[in-house]
């Protein structure tokens, strides 16, 4: 590629017991996640925990999460490419590769949860899509992305003249497409008019910034991982570049989560549920302020920016980690939350029934949910370790000698 | 089709001379039966919007033999190995106590045939639909099981089939991993019969044509009125309720 | 773009097809024609006709049954069923699948399915036998019977 001329591209060329080793280990959970869908597809879903009123579970938030997730790691070479943004533009192809294994990883968990797979088949040839669908627009975006990402991966990789020349249009091609995913996937939920908690257009902005916070925050423990383990050298230059892109995401998520509730609050018919939300004293609200609020947004930001700490790796490796169990924890509220209060039939009035009318639902994933939603995660970073040892994903060195205009 | 057409447009306008000309000698009660039947060649169409109105003062026992009868029409509830909020519900009773005036009433609750209905936008395939007349159904035969509609629908009046089923009732297919919900006994109506729980409601369920202001739905919500539950939702339902 | 997950969802629903039919399949059940053939003159295209279209008519009537309310007994499913389908044998219905959950050879449309080794899902929502209808009458012209 054209800009770092000193940065060069190599295969991992590990190939002892740790490289298999870690290939096997994802390889189990693969393995487990097919005998989920086995048994459930065999089954019914009425081995898992989700019923009629939970009717999206734990594969949901997994699915939902790597996908918001893939977008926002394509963040990072978008920055690159599209801000020129020179310090970024190494670690470009590794974002696309993480950005593609994400989102197949996702999409996998979704299609595998589906009560009639086979249906799939029928609906893509026979071409049965219903445009009003915001799902239906998500398959041909998700669609979209992989190919475009694809194209981008191209781009930054081939030598040819042509892939130099399309590099930049590309790379803003896929950054103009990924906000216009995410924008769908926050749409999901944003036009359920039925659910008090879900039918607010600013989901889809809170998903954008939500993308662009776990995406980042994978993408430093993905980067920290492969060049701890292939003995590659990783200098301060480029992880302090990423740790305080970071600390803005987390706060960009934190401000937009804040300025939904409150216009939740705002309206009066929202009450309920924000009551049980933000102070039910249950496993919504405790992973609301303990999981997304303290864990995902404090204690990073904190660890990022605390003096004591800086150039710490351990710590940044940290609040990487603990952003994307707050962001995890933060999809689980709104996805169960959102379900979990009763729909309201008839305001200002007590419903009951035979059938969960007027009860706060509760929710146990059953460990077939489990296996499924790690199985996207396994994929995922199956994908990624396979990818990197196959083609030229990860620059030789990122030591600031290498990457730092000024060194 | 063409030929179709023009014979559907023939027996319309003949129809439609015929009431004309009736009205002013026949009993209303000949003219409903008379413009119901539908030849089983023709395909439905937007003249007829299918509707009924409840009058849940009226309905004995708090709806329950409404969803006996349902049960009984389709066969639903009776998996084995779901449990109790797996299980499929067309229809449920629900108690509504005002928290103020303490006031209180039973009414049944399912798919109450929006017209702008959520679960057909949502609704990735198209598998949910509503169809010409109304009527808002799910084609499990190319229903993928996704539930965004379940998600979608403010009434909760759809359910997953969570296991296999055996024995379904002809005119009532089901299926594992599809999602259904109250068909307004299309089946039934097709026929020119009226929906099972009508049937059983002892008259305190109307059913008929909403767009034909001649229909005795029409004219009982016309003069009575006919309330929507969660009208602020603007989904102009097809099932309305009295005495709620 | 869809060329790729294609191919991926083939595969994997031949396996999940692949192994739902372990068990059911393997032995192709001894042919029990004789309440089929007895119908064939009366059916509502010849045999030969039938034996190669049958699902297309099916399908393109189901179609129009479910979305158009298209209730015309010709290639009706349930008219298929109504008259293939003894209402019992031995007082009990005659189902698709056995007690045991294999193809069962008194049923005309798993009979043949496992002599042919095409799998079908038709009576995952389907009943599979005239339940409660009301008798067939073999004859297909005019009225509806649904
Ligand atoms: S579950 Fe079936 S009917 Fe409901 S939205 Fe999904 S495909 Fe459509």
């Amino acid at each position: 590629m054209s800009s770092n001329s000193k940065v060069s591209y190599s295969e991992v060329k590990n190939n002892g017991i740790g490289f298999y080793g870690l290939l096997g280990i994802f390889g189990l959970f693969l393995l487990a996640g097919v005998v989920a869908f086995f048994t459930m597809e065999h089954n019914g879903h009425h081995i898992s925990g989700m019923d009629n009123q939970i009717v999206w579970g734990l594969p949901h938030i997994f699915a939902i999460f790597l996908i918001v997730a893939a977008s926002g790691a394509l963040n990072i070479g978008s920055i690159g490419t599209v801000f020129g943004k020179k310090a970024y533009q190494p670690l470009g192809r590794l974002s696309g590769l993480l950005a593609i294994s994400l989102l197949v990883g996702g999409l996998l968990i979704l299609l595998l949860d589906l009560g009639r797979i086979d249906h799939v088949i029928m609906m893509i040839k026979g071409f049965h899509l219903n445009f009003k669908s915001i799902f239906a627009w998500n398959m041909i975006l998700y669609g979209g992305f992989i190919a475009l990402v694809g194209l981008y991966l191209w781009a930054m990789m081939d030598r040819s003249k042509t892939a130099k020349k399309l590099y930049k249009p590309i790379g803003i091609s896929a950054f103009t497409w990924r906000l216009i995913l995410t924008t769908g996937t926050g749409s999901i939920f944003g036009f359920l008019v039925a659910r008090q908690f879900y039918d607010a257009a600013i989901m889809a902005p809170l998903f954008i910034v939500l993308s662009f916070s776990v995406g980042m925050a994978i993408f430093i423990m993905v980067l920290m991982s492969a060049y701890k383990w292939t003995n590659r050298e990783l200098g301060d230059f480029v992880l302090n570049k990423l740790r305080y892109v970071l600390a803005v995401f987390i706060l960009g998520v934190l401000l937009l989560e804040v300025t939904r509730q409150l216009t939740n609050i705002y309206a009066t018919e929202h009450h309920g549920v924000e009551a049980f939300i933000l102070k039910g004293g249950n496993i919504y609200s405790t992973l609301f302020w303990y999981g997304f609020i303290l864990i995902g947004t404090v204690i990073p930001v904190f660890l990022i920016f605390c003096k004591k700490l800086k150039n710490n790796r351990m710590a940044l490796y940290l609040a990487a980690a603990l952003t994307t169990i707050g962001g995890f924890c933060l999809v689980y509220v709104i996805v169960i939350g959102g379900q979990a209060y009763p729909l309201v039939l008839f305001p200002n009035a007590e419903v009951t029934s035979v059938y969960a009318d007027g009860v706060i639902n509760s929710y146990s994933p059953s460990k077939w949910e489990v296996m499924l939603g790690l199985f996207g995660v396994a994929l995922t970073l199956a994908m990624v370790t396979v990818g990197v040892k196959a083609l030229k994903f990860m620059p030789v060195s990122l030591a600031d000698s290498v990457v730092d205009p000024h060194s | 089709m063409s030929k179709n057409n023009i014979d559907a447009y023939r027996r319309k306008f003949l129809v439609g001379t015929g009431v004309a000309a009736a009205a002013v000698t026949v009993a209303p009660g000949l003219l409903l039966r008379q413009a119901q039947a539908k030849p089983a060649d023709e395909a439905v169409t937007d003249k007829v919007r299918w509707g009924m109105l409840i009058d849940i003062d009226n309905l004995p026992n708090g709806g329950q033999g409404v969803v006996d009868a349902c049960k009984k029409e389709h066969g639903w509830g009776n998996e084995t190995h779901s449990n109790d909020k797996q299980k499929t519900h067309w229809v449920r009773t629900v108690k509504v106590t005002e928290k103020l005036t303490k006031h209180s009433f039973q009414l049944p609750v399912m798919c109450q045939h929006c017209e702008t209905a959520p679960c057909a936008d949502v609704c990735p395939t198209g598998a949910s639909f509503k169809r010409a007349d109304g009527i808002v159904l799910v084609d499990k035969h190319i229903c993928i099981g996704c539930r965004y509609c379940m998600m979608a629908c403010p009434y909760k009046a759809r359910s997953l089939v969570h296991e296999a089923i055996y024995d379904q009732k002809p005119d009532s297919p089901r299926g594992k991993g599809t999602v259904e919900s109250c068909t307004m006994c299309v089946h039934r109506v097709d026929e020119g019969k009226q929906p099972a729980c009508v049937e059983s409601s002892g008259g305190a369920i109307v059913f008929g044509d909403l767009n034909d202001e001649n229909s005795e739905i029409s004219k009982v919500l016309k003069e009575k009125g006919g309330k929507q539950i969660r009208a602020d939702l603007g989904l102009n339902t097809g099932v309305r309720y009295q005495g709620i | 773009m869809f060329g790729k997950a294609q191919n991926i969802l083939a595969t994997m629903t031949l396996l999940a097809l692949a192994s739902l039919m372990v068990g059911c399949g393997e032995t192709a059940p001894e042919l029990k024609l004789e309440t089929a053939k007895a119908k064939t003159e009366h059916c509502v295209e010849p045999d030969d006709v039938m034996r190669r279209n049958h699902m297309d008519f099916i399908k393109h009537q189901r179609d129009e049954t479910v979305h158009n309310g298209i209730r015309t007994s010709k290639y009706s499913f349930k008219a298929c069923i109504n008259c293939h389908i003894p209402a019992e044998k031995d007082g009990k219905p005659v189902n698709y699948l056995t007690d045991d959950h294999k193809l069962n050879p008194e049923h005309f449309c798993a009979t043949c399915h496992a002599y042919v080794g095409v799998q079908l899902d038709c009576f995952e929502c389907h009943s599979d036998n005239p339940a409660g209808a009301a008798p067939a009458d073999a004859n297909h012209g005019g009225t509806a019977h649904e």
